[in-house]
């Protein structure tokens, strides 16, 4: 179908960011498809070395996910802070990822742990990384005719520690940062660091920098601090009415050494 | 697009049919074609809560949904809380904890704290009010509607909700 109505169709998936614009005409397609009939589009399941979740899996799943809770908790936590209970009622994880909003949580989760994006249309499937996938504000790989219907999350190695964390002026608001982590440690020294930001340029920025620093140099304070700052360095943000470019950036700093501090505390505390 | 839909939904227990337009958004269907009016417009955008229902069992912005996507549901509204021996304990505890001024907020209130407390096992203070930032009220202050919700939580899990203290 939308291969059909090109440009003049859009899916609709939960409906809680898509239809405000409809509700203000901000956006007026000639045709909505909805995709809320398609329950195939709603499992999730364990595949061994990752977790595929249905693109059209509402958030408050993932909240309530044992699955998702014990294997993939970084994004469990992400989910915590999506706007409200009943937004997360409807919101799905594939409607925010395609939505490819800058300040939205899953998307940082998608870049941190690489989420795989498996997409279809009539000319077939294919699978699409996430470092591939955001492209610009509400700007993704996805073409006109192809469907996001199912997100591949790697599960957490063993010995690992995660941590979301955002702020907001108000609770359930989108975040002026937000950062994504999840490190984990090899005998005594880190193997992996992955980190991410939502809310400080025009898509969620995956913040190299900083994690190239943490796997050299620890998780000590020292290591943390001169993280902190690469990964404000590494962005840059816009000024709008909720928060200066300045702000935004220091606002990055202080997100990521407030994640990495409690990603270490939480190293070996899953079963 | 001016094409209508047959839809059949179950509203407060009860089947009820119709057409809908494609369009038309359920808070709009609910008030104006089904004349339950309880459910408010606020912002249209899912912001304020004003129009929150229960859809399947869990609560939702009934501002964001076409009314054509409730064919098939279970909807409950403020309505349906009610029966032949008097309020909902949630409406009396509302009363009872001065918990509404004016009102507009209410019915979005007591949808929001019915799907919070029953679709949990317990709940902290802490939880409650992240709970019920789902929905604006601009009366209250929300003490009231606080204490109402720890009030309903007591009775529906059987214990009092945990004081984390401090601010949230």
């Amino acid at each position: 179908m939308l291969a059909e109505f090109e440009d003049s169709a859009r899916p609709l998936a939960g409906g809680q960011s898509l239809v405000p614009l409809l509700n203000f005409r901000l956006s007026r397609p000639e045709f909505l498809i909805d995709l809320n009939g398609l329950p195939e589009l709603s499992d999730i399941v364990d595949r061994g070395d990752h977790i595929a979740i249905g693109a059209m899996t509402r958030e408050r799943s993932i909240e309530n996910s044992d699955l998702v809770r014990s294997k993939a908790p970084l994004l469990h936590e992400a989910t915590t802070h999506i706007a409200h209970l009943p937004i997360r009622s409807r919101g799905t994880i594939g409607g925010s990822l395609a939505n490819a909003d800058p300040a939205a949580e899953y998307p940082a989760v998608a870049l941190a742990l690489e989420f795989e994006m498996v997409v279809q249309s009539v000319r077939g499937e294919r699978r699409i990384k996430a470092a591939d996938f955001f492209e610009d504000v509400l700007t993704t790989a996805l073409q006109p005719d192809e469907l996001l219907i199912e997100i591949h999350v790697p599960k957490i190695p063993s010995n690992s520690g995660w941590a979301f964390v955002e702020i907001a002026r108000r609770h359930g608001d989108f975040a002026l940062a937000g950062v994504a982590a999840q490190i984990t440690l090899e005998k005594s020294s880190l193997k992996d660091a992955k980190l991410a930001v939502c809310g400080a340029g025009s898509t969620a920025i995956r913040l190299t920098d900083a994690e190239e620093i943490i796997l050299r140099d620890g998780i000590g304070d020292d290591a943390i601090n001169a993280a902190a700052a690469a990964a404000a360095a590494a962005v840059d943000p816009m000024s709008d009415l909720h928060a200066s470019a300045a702000h935004r950036q220091r606002l990055t700093g202080v997100m990521t050494s407030r994640a990495l501090k409690k990603a270490a505390a939480r190293i070996g505390s899953l079963a | 697009m001016t094409a209508s839909r047959k839809i059949t939904l179950t509203l407060n227990g009860e089947s009820v049919s119709g057409e809908a337009p494609a369009r038309m958004l359920l808070v709009d269907y609910l008030r104006d074609v089904l004349d339950k009016t309880g459910t408010h417009v606020g912002c249209e955008h899912g912001v304020c809560g004003a129009c929150t229902v229960i859809v399947d069992g869990f609560a939702a912005r009934s501002c964001l949904m076409f009314a054509a996507q409730a064919d098939g549901a279970e909807v409950r509204t403020v309505e349906g809380l009610a029966d032949q021996d008097g309020l909902h304990p949630l409406q009396k505890l509302f009363s009872e904890h001065r918990a509404l001024q004016c009102g507009f907020c209410t019915p979005g209130m007591l949808m929001t704290a019915i799907d919070l407390v029953e679709s949990s096992e317990s709940l902290n203070e802490e939880e409650i009010r992240v709970g019920m930032s789902a929905a604006l009220c601009r009366c209250t202050g929300y003490e009231g509607i606080i204490n109402a919700v720890k009030a309903y939580a007591e009775q529906v899990h059987g214990k009092p909700p945990e004081n984390r203290g401090g601010n949230v």
